[in-house]
């Protein structure tokens, strides 16, 4: 079997006092692509943190390609689009390269510049989710769907081998959306990216998700999207406290 | 109309920091007008004040004369901005507080340096608006090697400055040490601020500092073509303000603020007019 990209070992995690994830077990393996769904303030962005290294876990362990997390250096192999990417300030003047330049700022170093090789890696990863006419425009003056394959873009430039994306899609119209999860089911087809996507909407998933798991401060469903959406009411609202309505798309 | 400029020397001297604070002032500028610090500007002077009241209290009161205004003024800066960041961390969700803190700070110790001092006089009112009889020639030298090194770090350090600017989490997830560049930075700025006071005054400072990238955010594509836009309106507002306020015998601090208002609502109304030239030019 191949070690997977992430595997986490009992982890707990409280805010002070508050505990917003309990014993949570979980393996990202090579090339899936996961969603990751729950009710608000069930610990989705916490845990991402936790893998990011943002936070450090009160108990259990964590590794990255098989290093442990403290240990890890290598950042630029995670890409990660923010829950509030979309949110940055959109009166500033930077164009689409210039912010997806700032994915190597790290990775090409200090006190060095980046080269005519570096720069063809940009406009590379920029045609890569279909941005390249825009590439001299400013981002702030794009729609929420063409920021989002602009930040992806970012993360794509350092040819990362898991991408984590936190409700990319908020606030993007159906229409757009659509396109986007295409865009994500190729670069994870295609490129062979690891992906880890949180979101609500448990429709697409099992269009395109190969694994589904559901966190509530615990891990209360891991399988294959199919299952999840086939589980009854009861149980679901077993898992997010109150009852919930599934969204299932029919394409 | 430059002839009095070129032929004496201290005027010579304010030419030429003119020339160098042009373009410092406005190129650290763009990163704090970026980043919503725009008033940290105003602290940072202020502190400078007092710094500058209190050399000139030394020299005064107990006629420490290696200490000019100059120099305490630049170390003030120095260690309000280093005050500012732990502040900033202190306060994390209000970090807009470490403002009026070192704000108020900085008045009121100008205020007790300045009484102790004897009170108000000539010197302080150029530090006050600006002077364009201030600079000596060790200034000038001083504020060269100030500038050449500010130019030189922004170069060095530009892509992790401007990766900072615009996203600060996903810098620091990539790797970025985000703590030292700020500090890096905010030094950098109180240096600028203090090389700027000679000739723009503590009152006017930051304007120098942010109305040109107000200017040039208008007009620009992209960062660096902001950055470079905007040291050419801080360059033409300093020329053009120095040499007015000279023959009108007005501080400089005043007519090159007035001057870079006029570049300001000058490209506010080039903005309006452009769409239009755009489209003349499409249907061509
Ligand atoms: N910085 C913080 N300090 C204290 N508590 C926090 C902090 N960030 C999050 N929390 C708490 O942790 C809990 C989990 O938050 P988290 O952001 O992980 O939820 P989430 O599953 O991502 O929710 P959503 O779907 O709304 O994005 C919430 O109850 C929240 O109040
Ligand atoms: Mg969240």
């Amino acid at each position: 079997m191949t070690i997977p990209v992430v595997s986490m070992e009992n982890i707990s995690f409280a805010y002070e006092e508050k505990t917003i994830l309990e014993n949570v077990n979980l393996e990202i393996p090579r090339g899936a692509f996961m969603g990751l769904v729950g009710p608000n303030g069930g610990g989705k962005t916490t845990l991402i943190k936790l893998i990011l290294g943002l936070q450090q876990p009160n108990q259990g362990s964590i590794r990255i390609l098989n290093q442990p997390v403290r240990q890890f250096r290598n950042w630029n192999k995670l890409g990660f689009v923010s829950q509030k990417a979309n949110a940055f300030n959109r009166g500033f003047p930077a164009t689409v390269f210039e912010v997806v330049s700032m994915g190597l700022t790290a990775k090409v170093g200090y006190l060095k510049f980046l080269t005519k090789k570096h720069k063809e890696k940009i406009m590379q990863a920029i045609d890569q989710v279909g941005m390249l006419e825009y590439a001299r425009e400013n981002v702030g003056n794009l729609s929420g769907g063409q920021q989002q394959r602009v930040f992806i873009a970012r993360s794509l430039v350092n040819e990362p081998e898991l991408l984590i994306l936190d409700e990319p899609t908020v606030g993007v119209d159906q229409e757009n959306v659509k396109r986007f999860y295409d865009l994500l089911h190729q670069l994870n087809e295609e490129r062979g990216i690891t992906l880890l996507l949180v979101t609500h909407d448990t429709g697409i998933m099992t269009e395109h998700a190969t694994d589904l798991v559901c966190l509530n401060k615990t891990l209360h469903f891991h399988g294959e999207p199919e299952v999840y959406t086939s589980l009854s009411g009861e149980d679901l609202s077993r898992i997010y406290g109150h009852p919930v309505n599934i969204v299932t798309h029919n394409h | 109309m430059l002839a009095d400029f070129l032929q004496y020397d201290f005027l010579r001297h304010t030419f030429l920091t003119g020339i160098l604070i042009g373009i410092i002032a406005p190129l650290l500028g763009t990163f704090i007008v970026v980043r919503r610090l725009s008033l940290i500007a105003d602290a940072l002077s202020h502190v400078t004040l007092a710094g500058i009241a209190f050399g000139m209290m030394m020299e005064k009161k107990f006629a420490v004369t290696f200490l000019t205004p100059f120099y305490s003024g630049m170390a003030f800066s120095v260690l309000g901005s280093i005050l500012i960041e732990k502040l900033r961390g202190v306060y994390k969700a209000y970090q807009e507080l470490a403002i009026p803190i070192i704000m108020s700070g900085g008045v009121g110790l100008s205020v007790i340096f300045i009484s102790v001092a004897d009170g108000f006089n000539t010197d302080l009112f150029n530090y006050l608006f600006g002077s364009v009889s201030a600079v000596s020639q060790n200034d000038f030298l001083l504020i060269l090697v100030i500038s050449i090194i500010i130019v030189g770090v922004v170069a060095l350090f530009y892509k992790e400055l401007f990766t900072l600017s615009f996203d600060e989490e996903h810098a620091t997830v990539s790797g970025l040490h985000a703590k030292r560049i700020h500090l890096l930075f905010i030094v950098l700025t109180a240096l600028v601020i203090a090389a700027s006071i000679r000739i723009v005054g503590v009152l006017l400072v930051s304007a120098l500092m942010t109305l040109p990238v107000a200017a040039s955010m208008r007009l620009a594509k992209g960062f660096k073509q902001m950055m470079f836009l905007s040291v050419i309106f801080g360059e033409l507002a300093v020329m053009i303000g120095l040499i007015s306020g000279y023959y009108l015998s007005i501080p400089p601090g005043g007519t090159i603020v007035m001057v870079s208002i006029v570049i300001l609502l000058l490209s506010i109304g080039i903005k309006k007019l452009r769409p239009n030239l755009s489209k003349v030019r499409e249907s061509e």
